[in-house]
């Protein structure tokens, strides 16, 4: 999947033909009949058209002046004509329903590569865009391109259709008037094109506003509890009619062109046909070239058809101009480079003969093995997945500028707990996210199982860690559902078990429909507490050997906190586990305790040890005054 | 509803009238022009009468000039209207929410007002502008195309009728249809689009435990779901087409069925007949458009109910008819004060509370999650109304005070505070508008602020951007603590305040109150014991009643929640890695 990236130069036109090309790639076939039928919708609205000619010229003129005229010939002709506009309409019929199949189609295509592009996205791409721009490109972009994939390019492809075949029919009819009325539409391009710029100038600028307005409603309705608090509903009232006046304004603007664009090309389509009229009619009479009446009349309507499509494509303008901002974005996100993953160790499962050969087993046997391939000679070697993690001189930075963690060595036995202490911004959760590699480190190594963690297959990596992070994320869905997320063909009794282990059986079946409780919303039916018990549980399915906890902070309350509490010390029995610590308990009860400070270990130890040097680790037990 | 609605037009009434004014006269224009359109062919071509082609020609360019006169009258007096309507509308729903009490706040949620204030507004300018230009065209151009046509031939006509009459019914068929049939494929979509809310917030869970193919083949199933759905509904509106060309078609058969023996009869002209083909265009496109506008009103009548909800709720706290203007002192009296959010349904989250706080107290307040501990210190600036029982300020019932003097006299920082985008001294003088920077240094000083506020490059003119993501939530609560502390209160409330500041900090903090704002009553709430230890009294709230309120001492003795509370945190279950100052 290493297609290379497309330079980003004449936007407008590589957006259209992208959009096209997804088109193209799943509904070739569809696309050319697409074509196909509206060109044959084109042809037979044409005749319908044209019969005011043959009408007149041929079906009426003779039998004007007859005593007794036989229309016979003229219902002949009627039923023959009303056999192709059946055609047409039947064509009409499959190339609209055919868009929407196509449309709809592309839509979903691009939806679903448009996720799973995303999922496959590096943690950066999460933490340095806001979660609400991200969103945006689903609710808003997606849906400009919408518009364009089921209305504008259709229009485009009919318009388009209809333009060529008058054309023809019009050079046939009459050459000099031919040309009158392509000046005519040359005008009137010229004018929707100024227009159009006006208009779009006025656009950016109405949406730049929209923006501030929107930005300003955000801002202060979240913070509206603290307006009130001051008092500051006034101030907040001036300040915003300002700003909504400015948007007023703009968008007047905007609207005011994009509404007058309309009557401007229909008058000039008059003007046009007037102007045909009387040329047509000096033409006719002074018989420079041959013109009949009825070809007159039939070029006279032609020339309305050939300036409507005109106006019609003048009119999507707008949504035009939208959609390649909306498009922008998309493809922007599409082209964002996907998480990189070179490893070749893999984790599978195996036997344990007696003497400790490893074979490798298809069925789950609860024993893992890291599978490494030797490229030099061939050979495969199993080594049994036990849990040791060592940090080597690691340097992470962020940005590629600042180190956040300077030096870092640590090692983990297989079972052992490790403890990370220190204020905000030290480093605590930054290390924990380098173990499994939602972020590369800049120099060192982190080897696990002595396998230096970049030659393991990034999902095999990831499945032999558990991770229960602070804020909670649950999924919608039933309870069931979300404990089993941490394993996907665990039954549901090891479900139930595992709720068991993390002390959340007791809440869960207190709910009103026990495990079939459907959570919304993130969990918002339940509380942070209940929530957290929940994602320990989902750890606890999972049963990984080493294990990654981030504590929750204050925000629940002692009895709550305490059943939590539990939930994790049996989560972490017997794996080697890295917290975050915020408890005492957990201290004490850990192996080795790193205290950090400004992206370096400075002190570790166990709990007895760190107290007997009355450093940082002491101060911050004893809450003692804490020095700066 | 309407209205309401209407009401907000206001000065762009003017606009909103020329409007359809100018529309009908450029519809009147657009009719006529092929009538003269008949005479240019009839007295002027078939005539061979090159003058009369001119004289004609330049009737209907002068026609048509004033065509575009009026056209583009209509789209200005159009874009004014519509956009000035939804500046009103924005104005009005923006003012009627600052007089919202925190419950009114709460029953529409911050996200539900943000919405109902942004796209909901812009479909409504949307649908108001199609409104004024399209209400009066398509009926207009309906009735004059028909009246011209009759006026061509009364016989002809009779097709139209017909015609309009059968189009008018397949359209309303597929309409109604597929109005249902959009509803539900956008619940769809919206479900579809929260789904991949819950993906980007949780995207380091997908990641952890590998859950990505999981994910996409999830989000793919519904994906192909919502384009079956939007598929079955747009395979109905594709009918629109296919119907409008058979009835176009089928009048253009008729037309030149009986038109041919019309014009044979020398009842009609070879000129009328062309007129009559224009019609059969103008009128079935009119009923085209009227389908469209239908569709666009009905799309917004569920934003325009959004927002006349928010513009019609009552305001449920109001100013007294003559209000007391000053807070005497700073004594708290709940006199059985119950409380609940939802009233008369709700559970209570106060139950009969009875308390006495005397001026210059400090008052520790603890509880587990629930427990009413914010509801209770809400009730005191009058957030809220106690639905049973009096609230007393300064020895008044709060209901009787003036709510700006209430609320300068008791300031809140609240749990969940903000920030706004400006800079720092900007948001301490939210406090008091008029404060010197010298004040606001010395409230900084009193909430441990001024130590980080120096050492930013800019100091106190420091920008703070929107929601104070660049400044810790430590930094970020010691700052709107001083901004509570410049509005010179009678009561400072801090409700968990202090969360995010490390225990030495707080414990200054603290110590600098008691010093310098002495006569001020504060009210701690607080999970950590050693935030309150120093409290005249701590409070114990336990589910919405008074589990024990009296000296931390004599509570640590008879309470068994605070000693609890004081085992796990004292005794070896605190936490202690708070972030430092430094």
């Amino acid at each position: 999947m290493s297609e290379k990236k497309p330079v980003r130069r004449g936007f407008d036109k590589n957006f259209m033909g992208r959009i096209l090309s997804y088109m193209f790639r799943y509904y070739k076939w569809q696309f050319f009949l697409v074509i196909v039928l509206i060109i044959v919708t084109a042809v037979c609205t044409l005749q319908s058209t044209l019969f005011t000619r043959t009408l007149i010229d041929d079906y009426i003129a003779p039998l004007l002046g007859q005593s007794n005229p036989d229309f016979s010939a003229l219902g002949a002709r009627l039923v023959k004509l009303a056999s192709v506009l059946s055609v047409g309409v039947l064509s009409s019929f499959f190339y609209h329903r055919m868009t929407a199949t196509i449309g709809q189609g592309t839509m979903r295509h691009l939806r679903t590569e448009l996720f799973t592009h995303m999922e496959s996205l590096p943690i950066r791409y999460f933490d340095t865009h806001k979660h609400g721009d991200i969103m945006s490109v689903y609710t808003n972009d997606i849906d400009t391109l919408r518009q364009v994939i089921g209305q504008t390019i259709p229009n485009f492809v009919n318009s388009g259709a209809t333009i060529i075949t008058t054309f023809v029919s019009m050079i046939v009819l009459s050459l000099p008037l031919t040309v009158l009325s392509c000046i005519m539409v040359t005008v009137m391009i010229f004018v929707s094109g100024k227009i159009g710029g006006k208009s779009r100038t006025y656009f950016v600028r109405q949406q730049r506003n929209l923006g501030a307005v929107n930005g300003y409603i955000e801002e202060m309705l979240n913070g509206q509890k603290v307006v009130k608090v001051f008092c500051h509903e006034d101030k907040a009232i001036a300040d915003f009619e300002k700003i909504n006046d400015d948007l007023r304004d703009a968008a007047n603007n905007a609207n005011k062109f994009a509404n007058i664009m309309m009557p401007i090309m229909a008058n000039i389509g008059n003007i046009s046909y007037v102007l045909c009229a009387a040329i047509g009619a000096g033409i006719a009479l002074s018989g420079v070239f041959p013109l009949t009446l009825g070809t007159l009349v039939s070029f006279m309507q032609l020339n309305r058809s050939f300036s409507m499509p005109v106006t019609q494509i003048s009119q999507q303008v707008a949504s035009i101009i939208s959609a390649m901002a909306g498009a922008e974005r998309v493809f922007a996100m599409l082209d964002e480079e996907s998480e990189v993953d070179e490893g070749y160790v893999e984790l599978v499962n195996v036997h344990e003969a007696p003497d400790g050969t490893l074979t490798e087993a298809e069925e789950k046997t609860d024993i893992w093995a890291w599978r490494h391939p030797h490229q030099a000679d061939g050979t495969v070697t199993y080594q049994k997945l036990q849990g040791k993690v060592t940090f080597l001189d690691v340097d992470f930075t962020y940005d590629g500028k600042k180190t956040v963690l300077h030096n870092i060595d640590m090692e983990a036995e297989p079972g052992q707990k490790i403890a990370f202490v220190g204020s905000t911004g030290a480093g605590k959760t930054t290390i924990t996210n380098l173990i499994n590699r939602f972020y590369d480190i800049a120099d060192g190594k982190i080897r696990y199982d002595d396998i230096n963690i970049n030659k393991i297959k990034k999902p095999d990596l990831r499945r032999s860690l558990g991770m229960v992070l602070q804020d909670t994320h649950l999924f919608t869905g039933t309870v069931m559902e979300n404990i089993r997320y941490g394993r996907l063909e665990a039954t549901d009794e090891e479900c139930i078990m595992a709720a068991k282990l993390a002390r959340a059986d007791s809440f869960i079946k207190r709910l009103p429909d026990g495990y079939q409780t459907m959570l919304k919303g993130d969990g918002s039916n339940l509380s942070q507490g209940q929530r957290q018990l929940l994602a320990i549980a989902r750890a606890a399915v999972a049963d990984p050997p080493v294990m990654i906890l981030d504590e929750a902070t204050s925000s629940i309350d002692s009895r709550t906190e305490k059943i939590v509490q539990e939930g994790m010390d049996a989560l972490m029995h017997g794996r080697t586990t890295f917290v975050i610590a915020h408890r005492l308990s957990t201290v004490r009860n850990s192996d080795c305790i790193m205290v950090l400070e400004n992206g370096r270990i400075i002190e570790r130890g166990n709990h007895d040890e760190l107290i007997e040097k009355k450093g940082r680790y002491y101060q911050l037990y004893t809450g003692n005054a804490i020095g700066g | 509803m309407l209205k309401t609605l209407m009401n907000e037009i206001g000065e762009y009434k003017k606009d909103t009238i020329l409007t359809p004014v100018y529309t009908a006269a450029e519809v009147l224009m657009e009719v006529l022009i092929p009538y003269v359109t008949a005479l240019i062919i009839d007295r002027g071509i078939t005539a061979g009468n090159m003058d009369a082609v001119l004289v004609y020609g330049g009737l209907m360019v002068a026609m048509a000039f004033a065509s575009l006169f009026f056209g583009a009258q209509a789209g200005r007096h159009a874009a004014a209207a519509s956009t000035g309507f939804a500046a009103n509308v924005r104005k009005d729903m923006y003012r009627k929410i600052q007089d919202y009490s925190f419950s009114n706040i709460d029953k529409f949620s911050t996200a539900g007002l943000v919405t109902r204030m942004t796209t909901d507004i812009t479909n409504l300018q949307n649908a108001f502008q199609m409104i004024i230009r399209m209400a009066v065209r398509p009926p207009l151009m309906l009735v004059m195309s028909v009246f011209m046509a009759m006026t061509i031939s009364s016989e002809l006509s009779m097709i139209f009728v017909v015609a309009i009459v059968i189009l008018a019914f397949l359209l309303t068929i597929i309409i109604a249809n597929a109005t249902v049939t959009f509803n539900n494929v956008f619940r769809k979509y919206d479900a579809l689009n929260a789904s991949v809310q819950e993906n980007v917030s949780a995207i380091r869970v997908v990641k952890a435990f590998v859950r990505e193919d999981y994910e996409n083949r999830k989000f793919t199933e519904a994906a192909v779901n919502l384009q079956n759905m939007f598929i079955k509904a747009e395979h109905l509106v594709a009918l629109n087409n296919p119907a409008m060309m058979l009835v176009v078609y089928g009048c253009i058969i008729s037309l030149s069925w009986f038109g041919a023996k019309l014009v044979v009869a020398g009842t009609i002209t070879e000129g009328n007949l062309t007129s009559m083909f224009s019609y059969v265009m103008s009128i079935l496109m009119s009923l085209m458009m009227l389908s469209m506008v239908f569709v666009m009103i009905s799309m917004s009548t569920a934003s325009m109910k959004r927002i006349y909800e928010v513009l019609t709720e009552t305001p449920d706290l109001q100013n007294p008819a003559e209000p007391v203007m000053a807070v005497e002192n700073g004594d708290i009296d709940f006199e059985h004060v119950s409380f609940s959010y939802k009233q008369g349904t709700g559970e209570k989250v106060l139950k009969d509370i009875d308390l006495h706080i005397h001026s210059g107290e400090t008052i520790g307040i603890m509880g587990p999650t629930g427990s009413g501990k914010s509801t209770l210190v809400s009730l005191i600036s009058r957030l809220y109304d106690a639905n049973e029982g009096t609230v007393k300020v300064g020895g008044k019932d709060v209901k009787d005070y003036d709510m700006e003097v209430l609320r300068n006299a008791v300031a809140v920082v609240l749990q969940k505070n903000e920030l706004f985008s400006g800079t720092i001294l900007d948001n301490l003088r939210w406090g008091n508008p008029d404060a010197t920077e010298e004040q606001c240094r010395e409230a900084c000083r009193l909430a441990c602020a001024d130590e980080f506020i120096e050492k930013f490059p800019d100091g106190y003119n420091t920008y703070i951007e929107q929601g104070g993501t660049n400044v810790s939530g430590g930094q970020k609560q010691r700052l709107c603590i001083a901004r509570a502390l410049l509005k010179n209160p009678k009561v400072l409330v801090l409700d968990d305040s202090t969360s995010a500041v490390d225990t030495a900090t707080d414990a200054k903090i603290k110590k600098a109150f008691a010093e310098t704002i002495p006569g001020t009553t504060k009210l701690i709430i607080s999970q950590r014991i050693s935030s309150i230890e120093h409290a005249d009294r701590v409070l114990m709230l336990y589910r919405g009643h008074v589990d024990g309120f009296d000296t931390p001492e004599n509570l640590l003795k008879t309470n068994e929640l605070y000693q609890e509370i004081y085992n796990t945190q004292i005794k070896g279950g605190g936490d202690f890695d708070q972030p430092s100052a430094a």
